[in-house]
Formats: C-alpha cells, sequence, structure tokens
C-alpha cells in the first residue's frame, strides 16, 4: 500500500522526519517495505511551452521545437516524440538541470542523470523535452495519452506559466511510503485506516473530510431501482445517479494523488471513484446509466456458462455462482471484480450510476480465482471490507463530481441494506490484558491506548466493554484487544524475563541415533548431503531399484519434482554425477532422510520410513572400503549379528560386488559397485560405490550402552596360518569353521591378507589368518594350544579343502 | 714401576685422545686393561714384592685402572654423544611440510545449523519433538486457525497429495501433535523439513527447513516469549547482540511479532547484509491463539503459551555468508568441505 504523506497529513499530523515516522509506525504494528521522496530527484526543471516547430533539417522523425522556458529567447529543443504541438505545455530540462530518468534507451542510474546540451544530428539542442518516466514515474501509473510521448500538461492544468520551477508548479515533491499490509488489517488499505493508525501511534486527532453537497437535485430513487436478490453474497448496494456528467481529464492534484499511490489516471469520473477507493478503501463502480435499459440493477449470481464482455474486452465464460450486477437479466457487470464492456464510462456518457456495494468475500474471492481476474476491487473485497462504507464512499464520490464539476448528483442514494449488522461489543478483562502480557498497566492506561484506535469503550469494574470503529473487522475477541493494547503499549516496553518452571530437555532415541551417526561417519570422511524430498517419477527406474508404491503429488514445481522418493539411492548418484560435472575428483558423501511409501497408516498418511545412503567414487574406493564404511557404522551404533552375503541378481549392481547386508535374518539393504547400465542412465563414467539400508531398523537394532569386560590378565599365544583354498571359497565359510573348531580357548579369528598370484595356483587364493588362543584363568601350555589349533585345520582341510601355504 | 704406571696413564690419555669412534676406545681398553696389557703385566708381577711396597704399589696401580677407566667412559660418553648428534642429524625432517592427516567429512551446513540452534534450546529446557513430511490439511492449516481462504492453503502455495494430505508447509503441525498428545507444561522445538510451491531462485526453495518452538504452561507472558528469544539471539549471533520486536500478523499466534537482532556484521551501523538497517529480521513468533490451545482441549483461562519459528537456511545464510539457497541443495564438495 503506497501512501503519499501529503495524503495522510489531510487525515492528521505525522512527525516531519520521515525516518522518526517510519520507526514508530513500525514499532506500533504498521510494517513498512521502503519510502521515496518523489521528485527529490528533479533539480532545475521547468515548464515549457512550445512555441514554434519546425522540421529537422537531416532527419525525418525529428522536430525543432522553440521552447519558451521563460527566458528573453526561447531555446531550442529536438524532439522525436509524436505528441508535441505549438502551445504545449512540457517539463523542459535545460542543461545542468538534474532528472530521475533514466533517459529513453538508457539504463536507469542511481543517482539519476543530469542533462547536457548536445547535437542531434547536427543542430544543437539546448535540452530534453521530458516524458513522465524520465521524471520518474513508474509505467503502470503513466496517462495512457503520453506513455508512448512526452509529458503534456494541457490537460491537467487550467493555467501554467513558461520558466516556473517544474517541481513548485506541479507540487511533485511528496513523501512516498509503502506500507506492508497483513491480511487481518484490510482496513489499512486506505489513507483513513493508515491515518487512523498514524493518529493512534503520535497521539494526534483523525479530521474529518468534507461531503457537503451544495447544488442538488431530485432522488437516484426516481431514475433507478435495486434488488438483492442474494442477500447471502451481498449485503448491502447503494446507487447515486449524477447527470450531465463532463468525462475529461482530471485536474494535476487527482493525477498526482493517484500517480504516487501506484494508479494510473483514466478520466475524471474514473479517477474520482479510485481516489475514493484509495482514500476510504471502498471499492466504487460507475455505470453509463444508457446502458441499465430496465432501470432496476439486480444483483445475482450469472447464468449457467453465461458469457459476458469484461471493460478489458475480453469474452469470458462466467464460473458457476459468480455474483453479477444486472440490468433486469442483462449482466453489466462482473460484482466486485469488473465492469463490462458495454457500461464503461466514454467520452460522449451523460448520466452515470455510482455503485458502492458490498460483497461476500469468499464469493469474490472465489470467482476471482476462477476467472483467472484479479483487479484493485476485488483484491479489496476478497480481503473484507466494512458494510458501512457504502454509504459514505458515495457521498465522498458524489462531492468531488460536484468540487471538479464534473456533473449534477441527485440529492440521495439508493441504499439497499436488507440485514443490518451491528458492531460486535467484546468483554475485555483488564488483569487478564496484563497477564498474557506480562506487565501490569492500570485500566486507564489501558482505556487511553483503546481509545487512541477509536475504540469506544464501556467499562463496568475491572472488565472493559469495547467497540471497534466501523472499518475494524478484526476485532472480534478478548485476545484481539491484547495484541491491539499490547502493540500501542509497545513490544519494546516490555521487559525480558526466563519463564518460570524447570524440566529437562530430551530427545528421542531415533534422533540421537541419528546424530551419533552423522558423527561416525564425518569421522569415517563422508560428507552429509541433503536432497529434495520429491523426485522425477523415472528415478526409481532410472537406479533400477525394487519398485513400490509411490506418493505422488497433485500440483508439483514440474514433472522432475512430482514423486516423493521412495530411495535415497537415485538422489545419491544424481549428486555423484553432478560432482564429476564440477570436476571433483573424489566424493565420499551420504544421505539420512526419510522416503515416502503409499501406504496409509491409521492417519491416512503415507508410510515415512529413514533410510541411509551411501554413495562414493574415487580411484582407491572399492567394494571393501564401503562395506568398511557400513561395518564400522552398525559396529559402533551397537547393531550385532550383521552379515553380509553375495547377490548377484540385483540389476542395479555389479553382480560379482554386491552384497545384501543382514541383521540377524532380516535383509537391511545392498551395497556394492553401481551396476554400468545405471550408471549410464546418470551419464557417469566413473565406477561408483554405493547402497542404502533400512535405518529404521537398524535404529530399532542399535544398542549404544557399553559394558566393561575384564582385561586379560594372561598372555596368548597367537598362531599365523597363510591358508591355499579354491577362489569361491568364501572368507565368512573359513572363519566360520574356524570359531566352531577353536572352542572356548580361541578368543579371535582374523582375515589379514587375501593373496592371488605367483607360487599360488590359478583359481586358487591365499588367505592369511591371525588367531589368538588365550584362558581367563591361566597361562596357556604350547600342547593345549596345539591340539586345539591341530583340530582347526584339520577341520578346514576337511570341509573346504584348505591346505597350509608353505613357507 | 711407579714410573711405568705413571707412563701406561699418560699412554692410556694419549692413546683415548687419539679414538675416533667407539671401536677405537674399545681398543684402548683392551690395550691398557686387557689381560695382556702392561697394567696386568704390573699387577701380575707385583707378587714378588714385599708386603708394605705390595699394599702401596698395588694401591697405585689399581687408581691408575681406575683413572683409566673413568677417561674411557668420558670418551665414549662425548663419542656416543657425537654419533647421536649425526644421527639426529641425519633424522631431522621439514616441519613445514604437510602433516599426515585423515580427512574427516563433515555434516550438512543444515545439520550443522539445526544442532547449533537445538542445543541453545535444549539448554533452556527444551526438548525436540519431530513429525512427518506428508502431513493432514487439519494438522498443517485448520488446527493452527489458518482462515479457510488463507492464500497459504492455495494450490500455487501448498503442494498436495490428496485434498486432505499435503507437504507440510511449515514444522508447526507438530506442535498441534504435541497439544494434543501431551498436557502442559509444553516446552518442544521442532526442526524438520518444509514444502512451499516456490521455483528456485537465490532466496528461494521449494524445500526448506525450519525451527519452531512452543512453550505451553500456566503464567506464561510476552514478556518471556521476548527473555527467550533474547537468549537465543545472544547465544547465536554473539553476547552484544540486541534484539528488537516488531508487532506482526500470523493467524496462529496473537498477539504476533517479528524479530529483528541487530546487524552482527556491522554491529547496527549498516552494510549490505542488513541494507543499511542495522537490523535483519530473523523470525516470527507470538503468544499461542486460544484457538490453537483449545485445539489440544487445553484450558485457556489457566494455561498461556508462545511460538516462534525460524527458517534455517536464511539463517545459515547469514550467519556463514553463503549467498544463494541453492547451494545447500547442489551437494557441491567444494562447499560441502568447507563447513567443517
Amino acid at each position: 500500500m503506497l501512501v503519499p504523506i501529503s495524503w495522510l497529513e489531510e487525515y492528521t499530523k505525522v512527525p516531519e522526519n520521515i525516518e522518526e515516522f517510519a520507526e514508530k509506525m513500525i514499532m506500533s504494528g504498521s510494517n513498512i517495505e521502503g519510502w521515496e521522496v518523489f521528485g527529490e530527484n528533479i533539480k532545475g526543471v521547468k515548464v515549457g511551452k512550445v512555441v514554434e516547430i519546425t522540421p529537422h533539417p537531416n532527419a525525418d522523425k525529428l522536430v525543432v521545437c522553440k521552447v519558451d522556458v521563460g527566458e528573453n529567447k526561447p531555446v531550442n529543443v529536438i524532439t522525436g516524440a509524436p505528441n508535441v504541438f505549438t502551445g504545449a505545455f512540457i517539463p523542459c530540462a535545460l542543461p545542468g538541470a538534474r532528472i530521475p530518468g533514466p533517459l529513453h534507451g538508457k539504463p536507469k542510474k542511481e543517482e539519476g542523470e543530469v542533462v547536457e546540451a548536445g547535437e542531434v544530428r547536427g543542430v544543437l539542442s539546448e535540452g530534453i523535452l521530458c516524458s513522465a518516466h524520465e521524471l520518474g514515474f513508474p509505467d503502470k501509473v503513466i496517462p495512457l495519452v503520453h506513455r508512448e510521448g512526452l509529458f503534456v500538461l494541457n490537460g491537467a492544468f487550467e493555467s501554467l506559466t513558461p520558466g516556473e520551477d517544474l517541481v513548485k508548479a506541479l507540487k511533485l515533491k511528496d513523501k512516498v511510503v509503502e506500507f506492508e499490509i497483513t491480511p487481518n488489517r484490510p482496513d489499512c488499505l486506505s489513507i483513513r485506516g493508515m491515518a487512523l493508525e498514524a493518529k493512534a501511534t503520535f497521539k494526534g486527532q483523525l479530521l474529518k473530510q468534507p461531503v457537503e453537497l451544495s447544488d442538488t437535485f431530485l432522488d437516484s430513487k426516481d431514475f433507478i431501482e435495486v434488488e438483492i436478490k442474494r442477500p447471502e453474497l451481498s449485503k448491502r448496494y447503494v446507487a447515486r445517479v449524477v447527470t450531465d456528467v463532463a468525462v475529461k481529464e482530471s485536474p494535476w492534484w487527482l493525477q498526482l494523488r493517484l500517480m504516487l499511490s501506484g494508479m494510473r489516471p483514466i478520466n475524471n469520473i474514473v479517477d474520482i471513484t479510485n481516489y475514493v477507493m484509495l482514500e476510504l478503501g471502498e471499492p466504487i463502480h460507475a455505470f453509463d446509466i444508457r446502458q441499465i435499459k430496465s432501470k432496476k440493477i439486480v444483483v445475482d449470481v450469472a447464468k449457467k456458462h453465461e458469457s459476458f464482455t469484461t471493460l478489458d474486452g475480453t469474452v469470458r465464460t462466467m464460473p458457476h455462482n459468480t455474483l453479477m450486477i444486472k440490468d433486469g437479466d442483462k449482466s453489466v457487470a462482473v460484482a466486485g471484480i469488473m465492469g463490462g464492456l458495454d457500461s464503461e464510462i466514454v467520452k460522449d456518457t451523460k448520466d452515470i450510476l455510482i455503485e458502492a456495494a458490498n460483497f461476500n468475500q469468499d464469493s469474490i474471492r472465489l470467482s476471482s480465482k476462477a476467472l483467472g481476474l484479479r483487479t484493485e476491487a476485488s483484491s479489496r473485497f476478497e480481503k473484507g471490507v466494512s458494510v458501512t462504507l457504502c454509504q459514505e464512499a458515495v457521498e465522498r464520490v458524489c462531492y468531488f463530481i460536484e468540487q471538479l464539476k464534473a456533473g449534477k448528483v441527485t440529492k440521495t442514494s439508493v441504499d439497499c441494506y436488507p440485514e443490518k449488522s451491528d458492531l460486535p461489543e467484546t468483554k475485555v478483562r483488564v488483569d487478564r490484558v496484563n497477564h498474557i502480557m506480562g506487565v501490569t498497566l492500570s485500566k486507564d492506561e489501558m482505556v487511553d491506548i483503546l481509545k487512541r484506535l477509536d475504540i469506544e469503550v464501556r467499562e463496568e469494574g475491572d472488565v472493559l466493554y469495547l467497540t471497534p470503529p466501523h472499518t475494524r473487522l478484526d476485532l472480534l475477541t478478548e485476545i484481539d484487544y491484547v495484541e491491539e493494547v499490547s502493540r500501542i503499549y509497545g513490544y519494546d516496553k516490555l521487559p525480558l524475563t526466563v519463564p518460570r518452571g524447570s524440566n529437562s530437555a530430551t530427545k528421542s532415541e531415533e534422533r540421537k541415533l541419528m546424530d551419533k551417526s552423522k558423527e561416525i561417519l564425518s569421522g569415517l570422511g563422508l560428507y552429509e548431503i541433503q536432497t529434495y524430498s520429491f523426485v522425477s517419477p523415472k528415478a526409481g527406474k532410472m537406479a533400477k531399484g525394487k519398485e513400490v508404491p509411490v506418493v505422488t503429488l497433485i500440483n508439483p514445481l514440474g514433472d522432475e519434482n512430482s514423486s516423493m522418493r521412495t530411495a535415497l539411492l537415485p538422489n545419491v548418484l544424481e549428486i555423484l554425477q553432478k560432482n564429476m560435472d564440477k570436476n571433483n575428483d573424489e566424493a565420499r558423501v551420504y544421505e539420512i532422510g526419510n522416503i515416502f511409501i503409499d501406504e496409509k497408516n491409521d492417519e491416512g498418511l503415507p508410510l515415512e520410513k529413514v533410510s541411509l545412503s551411501v554413495g562414493m567414487y574415487n580411484e582407491e574406493e572399492t567394494f571393501f572400503t564401503l562395506k568398511g564404511v557400513v561395518e564400522t557404522l552398525l559396529k559402533t551404533l551397537g547393531v550385532k549379528d550383521v552379515t553380509f552375503e553375495k547377490e548377484s541378481k540385483n540389476p542395479g549392481y555389479h553382480p560379482g560386488r554386491c552384497a545384501n547386508v543382514y541383521i540377524g535374518k532380516e535383509r537391511i539393504g545392498t551395497i556394492g559397485e553401481i551396476h554400468p547400465e545405471v550408471l549410464a542412465n546418470y551419464h557417469i563414467d566413473k565406477r561408483v560405490m554405493a547402497g542404502e539400508i533400512d535405518f529404521d531398523y537398524v535404529m530399532s537394532k542399535a544398542d549404544t550402552m557399553r559394558y566393561f569386560t575384564e582385561i586379560a590378565k594372561y598372555p596368548s599365544v597367537v598362531r599365523d596360518i597363510a591358508l591355499v583354498v579354491k577362489d569361491e571359497v568364501e572368507a565368512a565359510s573359513i572363519l566360520s569353521i574356524i570359531y566352531k573348531e577353536g572352542t572356548e580357548l580361541l578368543e579371535s579369528a582374523e582375515l589379514f591378507e587375501v593373496y592371488r598370484g605367483n607360487q599360488i595356483e590359478e583359481g586358487m587364493k591365499s588367505c592369511a589368518f591371525t588367531l589368538t588362543y588365550r584362558s581367563k584363568d591361566r597361562t596357556l601350555r604350547e600342547e593345549e594350544v596345539a591340539l586345539v589349533h591341530d583340530k582347526v585345520l584339520k577341520a578346514l582341510k576337511e570341509r573346504v579343502g584348505a591346505s597350509l601355504r608353505d613357507s | 714401576m711407579r714410573e711405568e704406571l705413571k707412563s701406561i696413564l699418560e699412554k692410556a690419555g694419549e692413546q683415548l685422545k687419539n679414538a675416533v669412534n667407539l671401536s677405537d676406545v674399545e681398543d684402548v681398553r683392551v690395550k691398557m686393561l686387557g689381560k695382556k696389557s702392561p697394567l696386568t703385566d704390573i699387577l701380575r708381577s707385583m707378587g714378588k714384592l714385599p708386603h708394605e711396597e705390595r699394599k702401596a704399589l698395588g694401591l697405585e696401580a689399581n687408581q691408575v685402572r681406575d683413572s683409566i677407566e673413568e677417561l674411557i667412559q668420558k670418551k665414549l660418553a662425548v663419542l656416543r654423544g657425537q654419533v647421536r648428534e649425526l644421527k639426529f642429524k641425519q633424522e631431522s625432517v621439514d616441519v613445514t611440510e604437510p602433516g599426515i592427516t585423515r580427512d574427516l567429512g563433515a555434516k550438512h551446513l543444515i545439520t550443522q545449523t539445526i544442532d547449533c540452534i537445538s542445543q541453545i534450546f535444549m539448554a533452556m529446557g527444551f526438548s525436540i519433538a519431530e513429525g512427518p513430511e506428508v502431513e493432514t490439511v487439519f494438522n498443517n492449516f485448520d488446527a493452527l486457525n489458518a482462515p479457510k481462504n488463507h492464500p497459504s492453503r492455495d494450490l500455487t502455495d501448498t503442494f498436495y497429495i490428496t485434498e486432505n494430505t499435503l507437504l507440510r508447509t511449515q514444522t508447526s503441525p507438530v506442535q498441534v501433535r504435541t497439544i494434543m498428545a501431551q498436557e502442559p507444561p509444553i516446552k518442544v522445538i521442532s526442526p524438520g523439513r518444509c514444502f512451499r510451491s516456490d521455483s528456485p531462485d537465490a532466496t528461494h526453495s521449494p524445500m526448506f527447513h525450519q525451527i519452531e518452538g512452543l512453550l505451553v504452561d500456566e503464567g506464561v507472558t510476552m514478556t518471556d516469549l521476548k527473555g527467550t528469544l533474547d537468549v537465543m539471539a545472544k547465544e547465536l549471533f554473539g553476547k552484544e547482540t540486541r534484539t528488537k520486536f516488531r508487532p506482526h500478523h500470523f493467524p496462529f499466534t496473537e498477539p504476533s511479532a517479528e524479530m529483528d537482532v541487530s546487524c552482527f556484521k556491522c554491529k547496527g551501523k549498516g552494510c549490505n547484509i542488513c541494507k543499511g538497517t542495522g537490523w535483519i529480521e530473523i523470525l516470527g513468533c507470538g503468544m499461542v491463539h486460544p484457538n490453537v490451545l483449545s485445539v489440544g482441549g487445553i484450558d485457556t483461562e489457566k494455561y498461556t503459551g508462545f511460538a516462534f519459528g525460524m527458517g534455517v537456511e536464511r539463517i545459515a545464510m547469514l550467519r556463514y555468508g553463503v549467498d544463494d539457497i541453492r547451494l545447500f541443495y547442489d551437494n557441491d564438495l567444494r562447499f560441502l568441505k568447507q563447513f567443517k
């Protein structure tokens, strides 16, 4: 909401210093996006009058104007603008003058432009004639008549003196503040609403604006009748007839106010209705009464599939239940959204009907949305407009019409207001207000604050009965008034306290385990990544994952973000690929996050499971570096009974370098080298080790509690053995034999080297193990160990054909 | 013989002086003190001397032996020192060469920021509560007093799964779940992922993270809200940080506020981070609306509460000077590696 301060000051006095004004308004609840001092960058520009136009000798499209700038001799200015004419008053910037710019066809500069004299095609131009844009008006507010050319002032002024300072003559200098209006305060989408806030903030007075009419005739009801057929969609309709209107350009002050407020001047009648809308917040519409042939306005919903041409010239099909303004049964406007092309105010319009009505918020919102048509009027109605404003707004419009001699105003309005609504009175307890704020304000202090906001107060002991000003639709319950008292009292005056009571903070076991896992993975040199929860529907297929029911979005940003992820691995692969693209020569990453499966839980929500995916590439990464990460993580989390089994049929992985991971009998995931076909889907040309495991299950089996085991008192006996076995014999099967035969004397057995090649027969491998024997209660004798150890070797020979490698 | 002893000592001294390494010294020991040495010869021949003389000469001979032994030890010490010196010299390293390290990984900056803020609130007694990312319309909007026509409910703002389920647009549904499941006192924060229908650019992301907090107890006031968040701001941005509460509007709190912190970069003088204002907007907060408490059947006359919510990405961007929100989700290692 753009507020020119000069306009606000017609209602209430505010501090001269804009920064002080802004700071205090912000702290009382009117947030400010920014401000500008319009006209500040216009210096030394004069009112020029074009006295003679001659063709440019060297250019067909240019002319040389002799411009009277109040000096002895007119200056020569060259222009190519099509709307220049002899007698035109146009802002003229002489050399040394400053204008905001940008100059035609140049980029905008923060500090504006300093005008210089210069030759244009061999003829000296002693300045420039300005467009409205060059003077700092945004394109969207510049009247269409001079949007494509120079800023011709003749229509807006009865007289001007050449040579006058432009800023002074046009009263251009004004502070314009942009307020951020929250949805609960539609009343602030008006100058008067903001003035009430300013008045409460600066403890001022709110001045009344004139509405008195001096020369009226007849009654509107002599011309028109109004019927509201759908009172639940329209509470009130006020109509006023104005005859003998003279449609023309508005006076400058009115045009300037509109432009500074962000609206484009159109003609005097439309401008007045817009002006009053900005001033009071009530959207107003004006019809050419010629089009109300039946002399009866009917407020009713559109017919099924009704086709209607709005004043922007678009033929639209009216959505179901769209509220329409009708002439009998023929539509003339989409209520509260946009008028019809046929009833638009045009040059030869003679008699008009001024409409100020109240339409249902939801109805306007839904229709506006369905039509894809949002206007100043609709955006106000959908936020809520006070029903009391209709009559006031019409009177103010009539006042301006009379003041501007734009028409003859009838004496009274037709006011169709079937069910009058009263303002709500709310009970507010003084101690409750203090209780929530945490202060001890006296009743009188509160009453003073409330009255500053024009809230009516009825006191009964320590209870206040409050009635809001009629424009405030948001004050309905006690808590609403607590907010009013606190913001006007000042949040900054509230002390800082610490909540009483003590309690210990907790976090869930899962959260703790996730935190710990991230620490462990960091320690293992992995980087955590965070990727979108929504992915392409192709993600699962690209990674050749198993198919599960997918949760999909109704309204995704795009196809590539339309499905909730059912696995993390595709995202990890994508991130690895992106890193390769950036020439990062190695990456070790993981993500712990939710995956979504379309199986409804008791709340009707999809299943969300925590998953872990790890992915890495680098010349040194192998199946075993990946396995090491998974093993270390699970071991540190205290997960027991973890095994890896060869998997050669999973299409996502290298058939010789893939394992399923088990906790006990439960398969919790798969890890391995990614299959070249999957890599090709991601345009990856390096080997990638990756995998994904069900982290919910891991967490359910985690045990981070540790118990002390006595440190061994007696020495161990260590035997290193190198076994030669067939290549396909798995280390796990050798170890299980060793453990089985090693009896309780075997403390541990570890595989420390696997060797193939020289001295080892083709198809065989040598596996070196360290076996550690120890007893808890005595020093072992060599013979005891030998007995067991020989049994181990024998069993290995028998069951997997292992022979000792000759040293 | 005395003369002879004297010359043996002198000779030994002479020879040790010329010794250059440990084996030279060993040679001297053998030559001067060994079985075939002149000193041994003298000691052996002393048997023939008269008792008195034998005693005196024996004493002298032993003294010479001790002296030689002492000289040998001294020489050995010197030579060993030299050997060690040499070894040290050979073994010396260039300490400015890089250390041998094991590269550590790191948590994502988002995780680090959540951890940091969570710790601050846990120290103040707030527990961590979490909830699902796919939520009901009821938990995400209705229960939070969002008007039926609130624009945030639109398909253009919120991702929907069905008419009644959506991707949560805030972590406030966790507060609703907590209110419905728990009696006051309630003191929780809820960090997590949120989703809004924004196309990604430097400052927008369709997925982002929030941390919200909720305190419901007897006698909780606006001054408590200010005090609690002021502590957080000082912990997060430094002790000298000041806070400013501006009135604002949110459907689920009333009165509502936005909190600014004094700019931690320029200390309030005005810079590019605070856009010259000296203040940075950090979070939204307010007193929990009675309609929200009522959803959980909480007696609003007895209990009051405050709530607050902040964007994790925004805080991380401010705190670490990250200028594009997309960097968080690009997961470029060159970005991730900067924050360990």
